[in-house]
């Protein structure tokens, strides 16, 4: 053996090397995960502060948490099929889609007249096993066009503990920091609701990419547009807390109800990652096909329950944009999901 | 079995392999569900594939851990030294196996498509139940710090092996002589 001998400082020297490595990557592995920046924006903070809203309700989603299941089928017409070439495009293709009708909000037992914001979030089984899930809104932009207006969006309107509503100044402060809310604003004061689910057109907000059989990609935002006509709220439906599920119900007892699925292209210029601003009117759109809903059914226990909406689960032939809002729907859904079937065992009581 | 002072070349070749894929495996991880920003949806898509290619070298790396020559580890090592190797390297392996198992069978429970990447998809190997999923998310998360905190013990020693004992143990696997 020819080791030669360390002198004492070498052997320091060394050994505080051993355990400098080690605990320098143990930083950087807290630093990846957040725990040392605890004032970066996270899945974490989104999700607790949507709770601060809508209050805890443990085995409900945090946000759109009143809702219910659709079964139904998308029979694609093939005029897609140029831009995706997602087998769920194709001419006559039909595919089994899992859906939900929801009202936005955090509070599951909210009444349906309480909230004028509506969604509709699909899941589209491909034969080959992928999917295509999209949550949809019945608004026709944004509020906001990043993950911190949103976040100071929840913050500013979260209910004032004293007041148990949200305070005024709180409010009128964020929309000096975040002009680019004003024109939902404008929008949201002027709309009146519909008096069905059923009538109501539901756009993806966001814009995503049609990867097509060339691998060209192109940039598009699609809304599932209703074929049965829309009728205001009444004034009695302001009396019932459910009316909108009693509604669905009735609708479907006399038969299926259809949408189509409209895909607008982008024009030169259009920006993908800004959903608070619609894109021009004269943009080519493409009808896709036809949405038929035949069933619904109580969302606990029910198909769509267990299924986490996120706008990232998409088939080849779809991608995301650079809207930085996927990005962040997709983390806080996963974390609202991961917290959600966990209560929803225990409650059920199969806690681990 | 004849005496060997190196680890199977081959053995060596998937262990830094692995040692490179589970370190970065870990960051991602954890990143990856923290972060809102447009990594997010990134670091997702690298995960799962990642993941499968770690199942895959785990699996030629234990058959060649059991049908190649292991070097011993010297005599200078304490008996509890050596009881303390042999217990760690079990459990990285049994966390390196069941690791990706749990990813993908948790991923099946919830209803999620295990996608690769260029319209791949695994199939479920466990059926879909909130309840098995409600297990195996936070036992993913488990899973992953222990390892995480396994692998640091195992950096540790092995560069104690390295640069303090120098008694060859590291160069078994490095694959360079001994100074």
């Amino acid at each position: 053996m020819t080791n030669s001998q360390l002198t004492t400082g070498q052997k320091v020297a060394r050994l505080a090397l051993v355990g400098a490595v080690p605990l320098a990557l143990a930083i950087l592995f807290l630093w990846a995960g957040g725990w040392l920046t605890p004032q970066r924006l996270s899945a974490d903070k989104l999700v607790t502060t949507l709770q601060q809203s809508g209050g805890e309700h443990p085995g409900y989603r945090r946000n759109h948490a009143k809702g219910v299941c659709v079964i139904g089928e998308f029979r694609a017409n093939g005029n897609a099929s140029a831009y995706s070439r997602a087998p769920l495009f194709a001419q006559g293709a039909t595919t089994p889609v899992t859906g939900r009708f929801a009202i936005a909000g955090g509070n599951p037992a909210a009444p349906d007249y309480a909230v004028p914001v509506r969604s509709m979030a699909l899941q589209f089984q491909q034969a080959d096993g992928q999917q295509w899930r999209t949550g949809m809104n019945a608004i026709p932009f944004f509020p906001v066009a990043t993950v911190q207006g949103f976040y100071d969006q929840l913050v500013a309107s979260r209910p004032d503990p004293a007041t148990g509503k949200p305070d005024p100044a709180k409010m009128k402060a964020f929309v000096l920091q975040h002009p680019e809310i004003k024109p939902f604003l404008a929008w949201i004061k002027g709309y009146v609701p519909s008096s069905s689910w059923s009538s109501d057109s539901f756009n993806s907000l966001n814009a995503f990419r049609f990867i097509d059989k060339s691998n060209a990609a192109h940039l598009v935002r699609w809304s599932m547009v209703s074929q049965t006509p829309r009728q205001p709220e009444t004034a009695e439906e302001k009396t019932d807390k459910d009316f909108l599920q009693k509604d669905l119900e009735q609708r479907l007892a006399n038969g299926p109800l259809k949408w189509d699925l409209v895909v607008t292209l982008a024009g030169a210029g259009d920006a993908g990652n800004d959903a608070s601003k619609v894109w021009p009117a004269d943009r080519q759109t493409i009808n896709a096909g036809t949405l038929t809903v035949t069933r619904a059914l109580p969302q606990q226990q029910g198909p769509c329950n267990d299924i986490n909406y996120d706008p990232l689960i998409l088939p080849d032939g779809i991608a995301a944009s650079d809207d930085p809002l996927l990005n962040a729907r997709s983390a806080a859904y996963a974390k609202s999901y991961n917290l959600r079937t966990r209560e929803q065992s225990e409650q059920a009581g199969h806690p681990l | 079995m004849k005496q060997v002072a190196y680890f199977h070349p081959a053995l060596r070749l998937v262990h830094w392999l692995m040692a490179l894929a589970i370190v970065t495996m870990l960051f991602i991880g954890v990143a990856m569900v923290s972060t809102v920003s447009s990594l997010h949806g990134m670091l997702v898509a690298i995960h799962k594939p990642l993941g499968l290619m770690i199942l895959v070298l785990v699996v030629v790396r234990l058959w060649l851990r059991f049908y190649t020559a292991i070097p011993p580890l010297p005599g200078s090592i304490p008996a509890w030294q050596r009881t303390l190797a042999h217990l760690s390297h079990w459990a990285l392996y049994a966390m390196m196996l069941a690791q990706p198992l749990i990813g993908w069978a948790m991923l099946s429970a919830a209803g999620y498509p295990v996608t690769l990447g260029g319209g791949l998809v695994l199939p479920p190997i466990v059926p879909v139940n909130n309840d098995w999923y409600a297990i195996l998310r936070p036992l993913h998360s488990l899973v992953a710090l222990l390892l995480f905190l396994t692998v640091m013990a195992h950096l540790a020693a092995a560069l104690l092996h390295a640069l303090v004992l120098r008694d060859g143990v590291f160069n078994s696997m490095a694959g360079t002589r001994k100074r």
